[in-house]
């Protein structure tokens, strides 16, 4: 049967009027075979295969825009662990920061608009090529522009390195200071049970358990689904439920299809559709405007926690019906900064950053992009990461946090980034500090419900 | 005896006010690039005119690009959004 004008009139308004978009395709690149004891061969190699992969993954994208009319908004790579193609190398700064700058250049010459994995797995313990990759952080991130960091520092199975966590509030300060407004920051993530095929930056990785190369899509809609709400205002929560399950599989299915069709194209293997519902700080494509259409007055006030529950889970039975390989992180984005609706509210006091991290107990992404103000002490950044991988190792879920200290800036400030990453209103942040529980450092046992065999 | 070829049906999508010349226009970009038009219709949506015009590609001249060139062209002449998609993206999304 022929598809009928309202079903064509449906698909075409979703891309002119409601923002949606393939927000990524995210091609994952296996680098061991790449290591090498001298690092000029490694970077060589490293580059030729990015270059060659970089320019091959724009020109499938290209043709596939063409053929289905279907925006692509980023074109992105994710790489093994950094910290694993440094292991034989010397552990110096320089080493690092030499590495990082051979991807950035050939991310630039690729027409690649970021490459994510220049990071670590240190869930359980460090080694030293990976403390010395830590270290070099905040000079590597500020000297390249494309290049995207994570960070694993807690797994429900492994347990919480605290050791780690408390270092990364001393590196993400020094991250933020190297620049003016700490946007460095917004170019890393730190985790709980990272997932190893995420293909949303900045903490998209190509995991050890990948192939050699995996093509991963992320597709976004909250324009769409918030479109659907809003043409329900009086129905039941029960059907409400069924309303977005119906919209989010219809975008799903658009997204399986292309990436499919680009992975075929690219003679690679298909990995997985990330359905995460990714804002933009485009009028319309906000996650807070789909809670306030459900019926909560503003994000942030009581309802909202229930209202993000909903349609996360409405989210995930869509995505899970339409296709069978749903991955990555597939939960709804809360960025403050990315998202109108979240600005609004935390401008207007509704939104704290105590609630901010309740929804994430519902929501499988965490706390991310959110400034806080520049003169919050290490120990308090590293708690408020302890915090929010806490939810994520206890609930066996990804949490991550992606926070900017905002130098120089006070609470209820702005800071104005531009362009995706939007702007950032400063966030209170409770003056008592947990350093004396933060500087105890060792290793917080995996909890009991991890021993599950 | 020819040889059929494989058909490649993709949906042009027009919306905004209905006026005089509209398949007229469409049906001369098509023609001149070798596109077989294959069904048409049209309803009112939302206030809106809405036709889909479903063509076979297959034989085209040109690249989805130019074909899209064209229809930008006639689109911004006569103040109509025109886009044009594979016929799969429509089947995927609204067929189980």
């Amino acid at each position: 049967m022929r598809i009928s004008v309202e079903e064509v009139y449906e698909t075409v308004r979703m891309t002119l009027d409601h923002h949606f978009d393939i927000r990524t395709v995210t091609l994952g690149i296996n680098l061991k075979d790449c290591i090498d004891r001298d690092l000029a061969a490694m970077v060589q190699r490293v580059r030729d295969r990015i270059v060659q992969k970089g320019q091959l993954l724009n020109r499938c994208a290209d043709r596939i825009v063409h053929k289905y009319g279907i925006p692509i908004t980023n074109r992105r790579i994710a790489i093994t662990p950094a910290s694993l193609l440094l292991e034989p190398l010397p552990h110096t700064k320089a080493t690092v920061v030499r590495f990082a700058k051979a991807l950035d250049a050939a991310t630039r010459k690729a027409d690649i608009d970021f490459l994510g994995g220049f990071g670590a797995m240190v869930q359980k313990g460090t080694t030293a090529a990976e403390e010395n990759l830590i270290e070099a952080i905040p000079e590597a991130l500020s000297k390249t522009q494309r290049i995207c960091g994570f960070l694993n520092l807690a797994s429900t199975h492994a347990g919480m390195n605290m050791n780690a966590i408390a270092r990364m509030g001393h590196i993400l300060r020094d991250l933020a200071f190297r620049s003016d407004n700490g946007i460095g920051c917004a170019k890393i993530a730190v985790f709980a049970n990272v997932p190893e095929d995420n293909p949303f930056m900045a903490g998209a990785h190509h995991g050890i358990g990948e192939p050699d190369y995996s093509l991963n899509i992320g597709i976004s809609g909250p324009g769409v689904v918030r479109n659907v709400v809003a043409k329900n205002p009086d129905c039941d929560l029960t059907q409400l439920s069924e309303v977005i399950k119906r919209t989010v599989f219809k975008i799903t299915r658009a997204g399986e299809l292309i990436g499919r069709e680009m992975a075929g194209l690219m003679g690679v293997p298909f990995g997985i559709v990330d359905i995460s519902l990714a804002p933009t700080t485009s009028t319309g494509d906000s996650v807070a405007e789909i809670i306030e259409a459900m019926g909560v007055g503003q994000i942030g006030s009581p309802g909202s926690t229930a209202a993000l529950a909903l349609l996360i889970d409405a989210v995930k039975k869509g995505g899970a019906m339409a296709s069978g390989n749903v991955g990555g992180l597939s939960g709804t984005f809360i960025p403050v900064s990315e998202d109108e609706g979240m600005i609004r509210a935390v401008r207007a006091g509704t939104l704290s950053l105590e609630k901010l991290e309740a929804l994430t107990s519902v929501c499988s992404v965490g706390l991310d992009m959110f400034a806080v103000p520049g003169d919050t002490e290490p120990e308090v950044i590293s708690a408020i990461i302890a915090d929010e991988l806490a939810i994520g190792v206890a609930n066996h879920k990804t949490t991550s946090v992606r926070i900017i200290p905002a130098p120089g800036r006070k609470a209820g400030d702005i800071l104005h980034f531009g362009g995706l990453l939007g702007s950032a209103p400063v966030m209170k942040v409770p003056g008592t500090s947990a350093a004396r529980f933060i500087l105890r450092r060792g290793r917080m046992p995996a909890p009991i419900s991890s021993l599950r065999n | 005896m020819t040889q059929e070829r494989p058909s490649q049906i993709c949906i042009v999508t027009v919306t905004g006010v209905d006026k005089v010349g509209i398949v007229a226009k469409l049906a001369t970009v098509m023609a001149r690039a070798n596109i077989n038009i294959v069904d048409i219709n049209q309803k009112i949506l939302e206030d809106t005119f809405v036709m889909t015009m479903a063509v076979d590609i297959a034989g085209a001249k040109i690249g989805m690009d130019k074909i899209k060139a064209s229809l930008d062209a006639v689109g911004s002449q006569m103040a109509l959004k025109i886009t044009i998609q594979d016929e799969n993206i429509f089947k995927a999304m609204h067929r189980v």
